[in-house]
């Protein structure tokens, strides 16, 4: 990394460039054929050995998991009340991490589906990963409000079927909606993240050399074979996937947005609620999407594809997701003074000067104030730096989310029913497992599974000139790093 | 199949063909050739590439498009069976008095109908291209050629299929020569 700053700034740019004249950087370092970006990325699923750094990560990932199977298992034993929730505070770290993970996910639809309506050509050496990231983040997502029923095992209610206690959903409940909005959305991301990878099994499948992994790609890619009647029903199959999931991006958030502002609860019962989870979903998933991104094309030796530009982008999306978040916490204390009740006006003041101040302004200070240095281009290309603000980032919005939840709650109407609320052990075990759960699938899948779109990449060396090169010009490219 | 066998293939009775493939070295030269094959009349052909290629379907597809129709059914079946669901549910099937709300409440109907059409439409999406492309389907005769696996990677195929209704072996192997194929071969059923 040290490395690449002092290159960043050896090729420091004359004055005029910074504001803004100097030619965009490469979304594909030059000399990149057909053959090679095939190759380079293949070989991550094929051929490298397991390093042991591979090992390690996963090992640790998968201890984690097991702490959160441990955990789930002592909670279907004894009950919730192993956790810290009471009454008032009933929703507590579940309801916190179901919306922090669903938060997350956002980020890889957007890059995947809205970047590509847009036709920003850009996402295509992030787009898969940042799938994968979303399928992993919504399963995590998905446990939480599974877990935090008292009767985990009647969760099939919130399901329409025909019964004999001739029960049926109440579909003016938030709560139902949400299970349809949650649902649908594992399901797309899959449907759509799988379907971006038929053409690159196929292209593993023709290039493994072991009798394993030819038969396991093989029929996973269903046969595929490049026809172009095929090409041309899977394309615009997939424009109109994109096209689906971003309606549907937003709206997941802004249905896990009524949760909370449908609810009479002061500092929930709010107009502003959509917009400012949906941007603060955004901004939470783009941070994580760094924080996987900036190791990842370290360690795998992937600058050529996951260049600079792309750091650059997703720190000013960020940049501006993050002012869309700061907006809303302006706006949830204007409107409490503006609209005078009593109630509204305690519990802003509470928020920011009562007991639960510390994770207040922790919040602030990680998504409002730090993210700030993302004005400055330097701060931008230090890649250090942005990884260190990524995870910030993360910090703060699970914050927010503890705040929105746990401080709304413990301080509502009746001063008699205030009540402060603390994580307990099973608390911070079962968050803790669930990072496990997300790190454990990340790591099988960049293993497994070519983590960068293999066919998009070709597309995109064939629109910025190249194609069949001599192979040997790969050599220009700067020696990777085979550490896993 | 060596160049060998196809030169003797006149003194013996030719093996049941698919059709003949031509490599090609770039997505510009198959996109000619398959332009210019389109103009010879032949209808039964198909291009094979690592990556689609913009106005290729155009000239080898026989059918148009027909995914945005499935998928518009699709999401226009989600739509009902969400709007009608909700509404047999909370009108017909299991009436409650929700804070004196009328029971037809369209406006708590819209998010689950809405999220309902997302899904239907996805699902018919993948699995109506699966469909219409006769996928899964592990195995089919264009495989058996030479450097097929170059499909996948840095090849450029044009196979022009025996079920042409001008196919005629030696023809379509000159024909294919002269486009600048890197190698022609058949392709057996």
């Amino acid at each position: 990394m040290a490395a690449e700053m002092r290159h960043t700034n050896a090729a420091e740019p004359p004055a005029e460039s910074e504001r803004g004249i100097e030619p965009l950087a490469p979304v594909l370092a030059p000399g990149q054929t057909y053959a090679s970006v095939t190759d380079k990325i293949s070989s991550i699923v094929l051929e490298r050995p397991y390093h042991p750094g591979w090992l390690i990560g996963f090992g640790i990932s998968f201890a984690l998991v097991l702490l959160l199977l441990f955990a789930i298992g002592v909670l279907f034993t004894i009950g919730v009340g192993i956790w810290g929730i009471n009454i008032p505070v009933a929703w507590g770290f579940a309801i916190t991490n179901f919306v922090w993970w669903i938060g997350i996910g956002h980020a890889g639809t957007l890059i995947s589906a809205i970047l590509l309506l847009l036709r920003q050509r850009w996402r295509t050496s992030i787009n898969r990963f940042a799938e994968a990231m979303t399928l992993f983040a919504v399963a995590c997502a998905g446990l939480f409000p599974i877990l935090h029923l008292g009767r985990p095992q009647y969760f099939y209610y919130l399901i329409p079927y025909p019964n004999t206690m001739k029960v049926w959903p109440q579909f003016r409940s938030p709560l139902v909606w949400d299970f349809f909005a949650v649902s649908t959305y594992g399901t797309v991301s899959l449907l759509f993240w799988y379907m971006g990878l038929i053409p690159d099994l196929a292209s593993i499948r023709d290039h493994a050399r072991k009798r394993v992994s030819q038969i396991v790609y093989g029929v996973l890619a269903l046969g595929w074979r490049g026809s172009a009647v095929h090409w041309r029903n899977y394309e615009s199959t997939y424009l109109l996937m994109a096209g689906l999931a971003t309606p549907l991006v937003v709206s997941v958030h802004s249905i896990v947005s009524f949760d909370f502002a449908v609810g009479i609860v002061p500092g929930w019962h709010s107009t502003i609620f959509p917009p400012y989870f949906v941007a603060g979903a955004i901004f939470s998933g783009f941070a994580m999407v760094l924080t996987i991104a900036i190791p990842l094309r370290r360690f795998y030796g992937l600058q050529d594809f996951i260049t600079h530009r792309h750091l650059d982008n997703m720190a000013k999306v960020m940049l501006a997701n993050g002012l869309i978040v700061a907006y809303g916490y302006v706006m949830e204390n204007f409107m409490a003074w503006l609209g005078g009740d009593p109630t509204e006006v305690s519990s802003s003041m509470d928020r920011m000067f009562g007991r639960y101040w510390p994770a207040y302004w922790l919040l602030i200070a990680c998504n409002v104030l730090i993210p700030q240095v993302l004005w400055s281009r330097r701060a931008r290309a230090n890649t250090a730096l942005l990884w260190v603000v990524s995870l910030i980032i993360n910090v703060g919005m699970w914050t927010e989310r503890f705040v929105i939840v746990v401080q709304s709650l413990h301080h509502d109407f009746l001063p008699s029913e205030w009540k402060m609320y603390y994580g307990t052990i099973w608390d911070w075990a079962t968050l803790l497992g669930s990072l496990g759960l997300f790190s454990a699938l990340l790591f099988l899948f960049i293993r497994f599974l070519p983590m960068i779109s293999i066919y998009e990449l070709r597309e995109l060396v064939k629109e910025t000139g190249g194609g069949k090169q001599r192979p040997d010009l790969m050599s220009a490219t700067p020696p990777t790093r085979s550490k896993l | 199949m060596t160049a060998e066998a196809i030169h003797d293939h006149a003194s013996e009775p030719p093996p049941a063909l698919y059709g003949i493939a031509a490599e090609f070295d770039t997505s510009e030269a198959l996109l000619r050739a398959a332009r210019a094959a389109h103009l010879q009349g032949y209808t039964r052909m198909d291009a094979y590439s690592p990556f689609p290629i913009e106005g290729m379907a155009e000239v080898v597809a026989r059918h148009p498009n027909p995914m945005p129709r499935i998928m518009f059914l699709g999401g226009l079946a989600g739509a009902l069976t969400g709007y009608g669901l909700q509404y047999y549910c909370a009108v017909i099937a299991y009436k409650i008095n929700v804070a004196g709300r009328p029971y037809h409440s369209w406006p708590s109907f819209i998010p689950v109908t809405f999220e309902l059409t997302i899904l239907f439409s996805a699902i018919s999406g993948l699995i109506g291209m699966l469909a219409v492309n006769g996928l899964p389907k592990p195995w089919h005769p264009i495989f058996s050629t030479p450097h097929f696996e170059r499909a996948t990677r840095d090849g450029f195929f044009l196979c022009i299929e025996s079920d042409d209704p001008r196919f005629d072996p030696q023809v379509v192997r000159r024909f294919l020569s002269q486009q600048g194929a890197k190698e022609v071969h058949d392709v057996e059923d």
